[in-house]
């Protein structure tokens, strides 16, 4: 039987050194036992990779960044939707996520799907608010604090030990084991990505990371564990190995279920070495850029929350594959002058 | 001296513990110590099999066996 097409909007084309979780969603969604996708990708950039990825995104159009606002990026969705009838959109960047939460009731009523945290469940896990995140929830999590100038740098970290992890709002973090490496390390990311920089006390141990999905309704559809490999000089994972560690997917699910989560989510942790306690360090509000390693291992992420997204019930992934691994490559494609020229002057492709 | 329920050992004289992703490789000396950790042998009858089965004397063996265990100690593989 012929399965159904659904035409699925995807950002994060943008498979480069730390790359967007786009593609990997992408490959899932083509992977669909369930639907037929047809991808329509949206960049920002005429360089993403993804754009001329032709086997896996069918056609592209740019969108505004973020901080256009909603209305021009609403008004841009509008013409994507008449020419391409969207189902389903899925958003992959953190800082494109606030528009796309307020906007998804528009959508919706137009006819565009999506499963997304609420705007409270956003907030509500932001860097700067883990530690009343963590009391809620009854989760370790490492002091953090909030500083956005430098008087407030110095007087914040008079009450914390080094090293320090001084991290962006939404992304980059490095670890200081001074005062001065922590005000060149606040210069560096608020330069980039402005304030608040959020301060958190650095865990001796094993970093681990958990790719899940919650329904939105407080069930826990599927969580894999995974542990990084190989980790580049700016600190992403270029390979990685799921694991069987039963806590961490316990924390997934009393998470999504104590937030009534939905859509995709990744957590970050470290395992304590002395305690074995483990301390949530991050919750990025989306699927992570190795999302394709649950797909790997026997839980199409993608594909669950599309179907969801579409109204259909999906029962939880009971297992996954323990030891199945990811790694990275890079590869030179080779394109024409005329796909750079079309999408650089019209926008589309 | 128990090995972790999460060890998975080949064999070839691969370790791999499954729930912190760490993978060891073993010659074939330290995959049959290894073997008899997981069937439950004690250290005594471990270093009595080895000395049986290798060309080594009992002194070297228990301190060798020694070393080995503190390594499994080491990197987590024993409870």
């Amino acid at each position: 039987m012929k399965k159904q097409q659904i035409n699925i909007a995807v950002t994060g084309l943008n498979a480069v050194d730390s790359p967007g979780p786009g593609i990997a969603v992408i490959r899932g969604l083509k992977e669909s036992k369930h639907f037929e996708a047809r991808i329509i990708g949206l960049s920002y950039e005429n360089l993403e990779p993804g754009i001329y990825m032709r086997d896996l995104v069918d056609k592209v159009y740019q969108i505004p960044y973020p901080s256009v606002g909603h209305e021009t990026l609403l008004s841009r969705l509008e013409y994507i939707h008449r020419k391409e009838k969207i189902d389903v959109i899925i958003p992959n960047f953190d800082a494109e996520l606030f528009s796309f939460i307020k906007l998804a009731p528009k959508l919706e009523s137009m006819g565009i799907h999506s499963l997304l945290p609420t705007m409270e469940q956003f907030d509500a896990r932001l860097k700067g608010k883990l530690n009343e995140y963590g009391d809620k929830h009854n989760i370790l999590v490492p002091r953090s604090a909030v500083v956005f100038n430098i008087e407030e740098l110095a007087q914040t970290l008079k009450t914390f030990d080094y090293p320090v992890m001084v991290k962006g709002k939404f992304y980059e973090a490095y670890k200081a084991f001074s005062y001065e490496q922590a005000q060149a390390y606040f210069h560096k990311i608020s330069a980039k990505w402005g304030t608040p920089i959020v301060l958190q006390q650095f865990v001796q141990g094993q970093e681990l990371n958990v790719t899940a999905i919650g329904d939105g309704k407080g069930k826990l559809i599927g969580a894999v564990p995974m542990r990084k490999t190989y980790i580049t000089d700016t600190g992403k994972g270029w390979a990685g190995i799921s694991l069987a560690d039963e806590s961490l997917v316990e924390m997934a699910r009393h998470l999504v279920e104590s937030t009534n989560w939905g859509g995709g989510l990744e957590l970050e942790l470290i395992k304590e070495d002395s305690t074995g306690d483990p301390y949530l360090i991050e919750i990025n509000p989306r699927f992570p850029a190795w999302v394709y390693l649950a797909v790997g291992c026997g839980q199409n992420h993608p594909e669950a929350l599309v179907r969801m997204a579409m109204g259909e019930k999906v029962d939880p992934f009971e297992d996954y594959d323990v030891g199945k691994m990811f790694i990275r490559y890079s590869y030179d494609m080779i394109c024409d002058l005329k796909d750079f020229q079309q999408i650089a002057v019209t926008g589309e492709l | 001296m128990r090995l972790k329920k999460s060890i998975a050992i080949s064999e070839n004289g691969f370790v791999f513990n499954a729930a912190r992703g760490d993978s060891f490789s073993t010659n074939p000396i330290g995959l049959f110590i290894l073997e008899m950790i997981k069937a439950g042998k004690d250290t005594k009858v471990v270093q009595q099999e080895v000395t049986n089965k290798y060309a080594i004397d009992d002194s070297t063996a228990e301190r060798d066996i020694h070393d080995f265990v503190k390594m499994l100690k080491q990197y987590d593989l024993l409870d």
